[in-house]
């Protein structure tokens, strides 16, 4: 079992930007994007493994919070909005 | 969709989140009782441990954008559930093919062939 | 656009079916494919074993007693109790459950709407919902437009809806990506003051849980 990447809310994390094939529930516009965990949601079963009839470690999740401006860029409709997702830490990255 | 080959970046077409599409209509029906005999079967099955979510998930994306399009939400369950069922080996596709048979000498309609 | 999304001409109307959606034909038209694919697959199972017909209609007869009703009383308890608030923003499934909802295994989190936030629910992936509250989903969540826009775009998103959100107001969006569930906790509109919980309940509509409406106002 990896070690969280962040027990405490409000890290920076990237989200990693990798593009393999398969069922992943990371979704593609968050790729490279960098955000704040808002809240560690615990431990569940990695869909990565479950979508092809394997278990597997359970693979810790978390709320991540962007900004619209981090996600769209200056074509965002309002920059301060705010967008909020689940990820799984492995495919996470700490930002300093 | 646009996308030529060699633009391709890897992602997958129900991955939707930021894609042009055009505005919302506000649509919604009352479901089928054949609809939610396929949620009861989705639900019923998944929890007796057959097959999971992402299961069934996975088999929704790999049907393809064209069957997104094409099909109705409840025919993609019924065609993703049977996929994992059959994946489960709880029948095969020989006792599915009979029975299918079987059923559209039933009538022509779902009242006639569900009795 | 899937072709089984039928346009209906109003959006909150009365003569809905028990689960908030309009009635419409059942079991007369022709057979399909898909149709026999379900007959044969149920039957093969009840033959096998492997469920029954009695354990298929309570199934269904459990997700027909899902409905926005469901939700729209756990707003109504949180405008009126203050504790209860407190423990529904903490855990929503088990204040869902408090209140006597048989969620199943629905990991719930409530999002509350302020004068300073603004909450709405989308899955882009595919079609997540707090079904095991609110009932099925209305067919307009798992369009594409629906997907693809809330994301990126949420205020025109909310326009169509009829809903504009003040610019001082900040969109935020959930995107359901994996375990969780969210639902929209609304403002109580004002002047709700002497209202009682039941009648306040008649005030949340599916859409005011999901982000994309408001409550009607008395």
């Amino acid at each position: 079992m990896e070690t969280p990447v962040h027990k405490a809310p409000f890290h920076k994390v990237r989200v990693k930007t990798m593009m393999p094939p398969g069922h992943i529930r990371t979704p593609a516009y968050l790729r490279g994007k960098v955000g704040v965990i808002e809240r560690p949601l615990g431990e569940f079963g990695n869909p990565e493994l479950l979508a092809y009839g394997h278990q597997g470690p359970k693979k810790p999740l978390y709320r991540v919070r962007f900004t619209m401006a981090e996600v769209w860029g200056p074509g965002a409709e309002t920059p301060t909005d705010t967008l909020d997702a689940e990820i799984f830490e492995h495919w996470l990255e700490p930002v300093e | 969709m646009s996308d030529t080959p060699k633009d391709f970046d890897g992602r997958r077409w129900h991955d939707m989140g930021g894609q042009p599409a055009g505005p919302v209509k506000p649509a919604e029906h009352d479901f089928a009782l054949w609809e939610k005999r396929v949620d009861a079967l989705q639900v019923l099955m998944s929890s007796k441990g057959y097959f999971t979510v992402d299961g069934l998930r996975r088999a929704l994306e790999d049907m393809g954008e064209d069957a997104y399009e094409k099909y109705s939400y409840y025919e993609r369950w019924i065609a993703a559930v049977n996929q994992n069922l059959i994946e489960a080996g709880l029948y095969t596709l020989e006792e599915l093919g009979a029975k299918m048979g079987e059923v559209k000498t039933r009538g022509g309609t779902y009242g006639d062939a569900s009795a | 656009m899937p072709h089984d999304h039928h346009d209906h001409d109003h959006f909150h109307h009365d003569g809905m079916s028990p689960s908030g959606h309009p009635y419409r034909a059942d079991n007369d038209t022709p057979l399909t494919y898909w149709q026999t694919m379900e007959i044969a697959v149920r039957e093969i199972l009840i033959e096998k074993g492997i469920t029954t017909p009695e354990e298929i209609a309570r199934q269904i007869d459990e997700m027909d007693a899902r409905s926005p009703a469901n939700g729209a009383a756990v707003v109504a308890r949180a405008w009126v109790d203050p504790a209860f608030k407190t423990r529904l923003l903490d855990d929503a499934s088990a204040a869902s459950a408090e209140m006597g909802f048989d969620i199943g295994g629905l990991r719930l989190i409530a999002v509350e709407n302020t004068d300073e936030v603004h909450n709405m629910i989308v899955c882009t992936l595919c079609s997540c919902y707090p079904r095991n509250l609110l009932g099925l989903p209305p067919d307009w969540y798992k369009t594409r437009a629906y997907r693809s826009r809330a994301v990126k775009e949420p205020r025109k998103v909310l326009e169509e809806f009829g809903v504009t959100i003040p610019d001082q107001v900040k969109i935020r969006v959930h995107d359901s990506t994996a375990d969780m569930r969210y639902i929209v906790l609304p403002a109580r509109p004002a002047g709700t003051g002497s209202m009682g919980e039941a009648e306040l309940a008649r005030l949340v509509t599916r859409d005011s849980m999901i982000g994309t409406g408001l409550p009607k106002t008395p």
